[in-house]
């Protein structure tokens, strides 16, 4: 109930003042409209976090069932890219951030500068993962397109990884569902690359409208929610980054 | 008999405002770009009645070819993809967004007193989405269609058929997040949106169970998402997280399918359990008896709505001890239902009771509803289930909610707010006759497969032994009736927006505050923003409101 009280307050406060350009006709007070937005954004968030939920189920169990298939493919995914990636994410979310403090305090060149460190962080992240997808290709580790088991059925034919881990053999039968690590893998991290796509896109449009001012004369509302969107992307990675890469990393 | 509450302006002098949020702006590009919540309800209003009548026609040759034993209107594989798209339009394009997207998006923004709902892009992009969704299935129906049933049943959706699994299952997608919108707007309106005074104890019961529907959608409805997403990359890419073949487990994906599609009834019923709350206080001239517990149990629906799932999956080899819990927590869904129901009897009780149009509906939900809920009870108890699942019993409970339960409150809620939206009356006699039909004509169609359910027959077969025909035949005519029980409204109506006589603000003698405003509305609903000075359901404020306007006048 007290959000209600704080609406009326709000109603009550702004009702007689001028309203500014950017508030939208069907809001009592720009407080109600960033509140509502800003809330909004959250839900939206909520269900994000149930959509990666299924996928995470879904490795969770199969995870389970093929646990050595599952060791054994993350060997092969590289430990040195997936660490650069996620310090890519981190500094990208740590610009963002900075974003919205500019925009808060009105600085716009900070504001530009730091979306454009933003989008490059972000270009970056998705051309080492584009790397990584390579290696996978070269590596015939592409389920459904480009896939083949023999290295793990023979692991010393991948000399790299069985030099550091000393895999054991598998039989067909279970070298075969490292196929399905192999596409939650490309699942999951293709997920979360199209969620960075779509984050760019609006970095673009948000660089756009930032050097027109748009964004630093009080109404940063989108800015700041766009951020959550951001943080949000990263967060997914996150958990992403152990579940694949590190949890199996012992020799 | 002839007690009513109707209470019309002189219809010599009355004229329809000359400002109202339909005569604001014309032209097409108006309707297709407007953000005003009620003009975006009118295009759902129109969208989902297209719909509703392609999965009606579709129901209409279901039944016909189960008149004879013999499939002999249809081959068999063709009935199989008459009854998924049956299933699929129904649910996502016509039960989902019925009451929600309609109904709630023209009285939501009204009932809590602002100008519209908090996004109202966002409601557009919604109402785009379906239609984009709605398009992408019609497409698939007329390439072929998809004969998976509407559950998309792996391995029979990924391995074994050769249907169009893939453009259906983006359409459901796609609509999802349409349904997904609407939530979220509600939510996020209800939240922040609400005028002054309107604390949460004093909101309509609508609003209530349209939040509680609205907590599903923004909850459920993606993790259907992501399922569908991973079935049609198993079709396209096969790889099987689902297809046992490939090392997938079937089981997962009815776990997660159902984790939607559990809730997912209870977004189709919630909304119209709404709209009987404010209609059978309305026409017994009483508060809603025990509204706080009314309210409270839309949330406790939603709540347990979530831990339920399993009980479609009890012949499917999950444990025994989980199909214990499961049914525990199935049969204590009926505890907020009970209260409901018990509570809208008790409302009757002692009340001023009417029966005009909206009314008898909602009459004919409450018999209804609480035959599909108790046969719920029958199915949710794992002994019988294991005997009546995948037969006509199921059927027969879930178009008893669905259909009996939802569909009469949606007409209800229609026939309760048309002279708000239109600014015109419907032809009482004529909508009466069409409430009463329906009725009939739906217990005449559904009540005689409970009747084959517990004799054995299974559901999704072209054919059936001979011996069960006498009620199929019942079953079939009922739904002849039934369809021009359907059919009346749509005409009179569309009458009636011409001729039908001028409603005035408040023909129901209404409390909400929706009725406080002109018909049909500005498109800022309100001249100003209203204050809740009272309780919800308070009729002695609007005597004393009713009297006052009077006494000024005078």
């Amino acid at each position: 109930m007290s959000d209600s009280t704080v609406i009326s307050e709000g109603a009550l406060a702004e009702g007689h003042h001028e309203h500014p350009p950017y508030q939208r006709h069907h809001f009592e007070s720009v407080a109600q409209q960033f509140d509502a937005t800003n809330f909004a954004m959250w839900l939206f968030l909520l269900t994000e976090i149930m959509f990666f939920g299924g996928l995470f189920m879904a490795y969770l169990l199969m995870r389970n069932w093929y646990y050595q298939a599952f060791v054994e493919g993350s060997h092969h995914l590289s430990i040195f890219w997936g660490t650069s990636n996620t310090a890519v994410l981190i500094t990208s979310s740590f610009t963002m951030a900075m974003g919205v403090w500019c925009a808060q305090t009105r600085r716009k060149a900070g504001l530009v500068l730091c979306l454009v460190l933003t989008f490059i962080l972000g270009i970056m992240f998705l051309c080492i993962k584009g790397i990584e997808w390579h290696g996978e290709w070269v590596d015939h580790h592409v389920p459904g397109l480009r896939f083949t088991d023999s290295d793990f059925i023979n692991p010393a034919l991948d000399a790299d990884v069985y030099h550091e881990y000393h895999d054991r053999a598998m039989a067909p039968d279970a070298a075969n569902k490292t196929e399905m690590y192999f596409f939650l893998y490309f699942a999951m991290t293709g997920m979360h690359a199209l969620h960075m796509v779509i984050g760019i896109s609006i970095l673009v449009f948000m660089i756009f409208q930032a050097t027109r001012g748009a964004y630093t004369e009080g109404h940063f509302t989108f800015v700041e929610n766009f951020g959550l969107y951001w943080h949000f992307v990263d967060i997914i990675w996150i958990f992403l980054f152990p579940l694949l890469y590190l949890v199996s990393r012992h020799a | 008999m002839s007690a009513t509450i109707v209470s019309l302006p002189d219809q010599s002098t009355a004229r329809i405002p000359k400002m109202n949020f339909l005569s604001k702006e014309n032209g097409l590009l108006s309707w297709l770009l407007t953000g005003d919540h009620k003009r975006i309800a009118t295009l759902y209003l129109i969208s989902i009645t297209f719909f509703f009548f392609i999965g009606g026609a579709l129901a209409g040759l279901i039944r016909l070819e189960l008149l004879t034993p013999q499939s002999d209107l249809m081959a068999a594989d063709t009935y199989n993809k008459v009854f998924t798209m049956h299933g699929l339009i129904m649910i996502f394009f016509f039960l989902v967004p019925s009451v929600p997207a309609t109904i709630g998006n023209f009285v939501i923004p009204m009932m809590v007193g602002a100008k519209d709902l908090a996004l109202p892009k966002i409601n557009l992009l919604s109402w785009y989405l379906y239609i984009a969704a709605g398009g992408l299935m019609l497409y698939t129906m007329m390439i072929g269609g998809v004969d998976t049933g509407w559950t998309f049943t792996t391995p029979l959706s990924t391995h074994y058929l050769n249907t169009n699994v893939v453009p259906a299952g983006l359409a459901v997608f796609i609509a999802g997040f349409s349904s997904i919108f609407t939530g979220l707007n509600f939510i996020v309106t209800i939240h922040k949106m609400r005028c002054p005074g309107m604390t949460w104890f004093r909101l309509p019961l609508f609003i209530w169970s349209n939040y509680a529907a609205s907590i599903l959608m923004v909850l459920g409805t993606p993790v259907l998402a992501i399922t569908l997403v991973l079935v049609v990359l198993e079709r396209t890419v096969h790889i099987g997280v689902f297809d046992p073949k490939l090392g997938g487990d079937p089981l997962l994906f009815q776990h997660l399918f159902w984790f939607y599609s559990h809730p997912a009834v209870y977004i189709m019923i919630l909304p119209g359990m709404g709209v009987i709350s404010e209609v059978i206080s309305t026409f017994s001239r009483k508060r809603v008896f025990g509204y706080t517990a009314v309210a409270f149990s839309s949330v406790a629906i939603a709540v347990f709505a979530f831990f339920v799932w399993a009980h479609h999956m009890f012949i499917m080899g999950i444990s025994n001890y989980a199909a214990l819990v499961f049914s525990l927590l199935t049969m204590l869904v009926a505890v907020p239902s009970a209260i409901k129901i018990f509570n809208w009897s008790f409302t009757l009780y002692k009340g001023s009771i009417t029966f005009e149009t909206p009314m008898l509906y909602s009459i004919g939900f409450l018999g209804l509803f609480t035959i599909g809920g108790m046969t719920g009870v029958f199915l949710g108890a794992t002994g019988t289930d294991i005997h009546l699942t995948e037969t006509y019993f199921v059927v027969a409970h879930f178009h008893f909610v669905m259909v009996g339960g939802m569909l009469m409150a949606f007409l209800s809620g229609i026939h309760f707010w048309w002279p708000k939206w239109t600014g015109r009356m419907y032809p009482e006699k004529l909508s009466q006759f069409a409430a009463v039909t329906t009725y009939i004509g739906f217990n005449l169609t559904f009540f005689p497969q409970f009747i084959l359910g517990t004799l054995g027959m299974p559901r999704r077969y072209a054919a059936y032994p001979p011996e069960f025909q006498v009620l199929n035949v019942f079953s079939t005519a009922g739904a002849t009736v039934l369809g021009v029980g359907y059919l009346l409204p749509v005409l009179y109506l569309t009458w009636s927006l011409k001729y039908g006589q001028i409603a005035g603000n408040n023909p129901w003698q209404a409390t909400g505050l929706e009725w406080q405003t002109q018909s049909p509305p500005l498109t800022e609903n309100f001249a100003e923003i209203p204050i809740m000075d009272h309780e919800a359901y308070d009729y002695e404020w609007l005597e004393r409101q009713q009297a006052k306007e009077v006494a000024s006048v005078g």
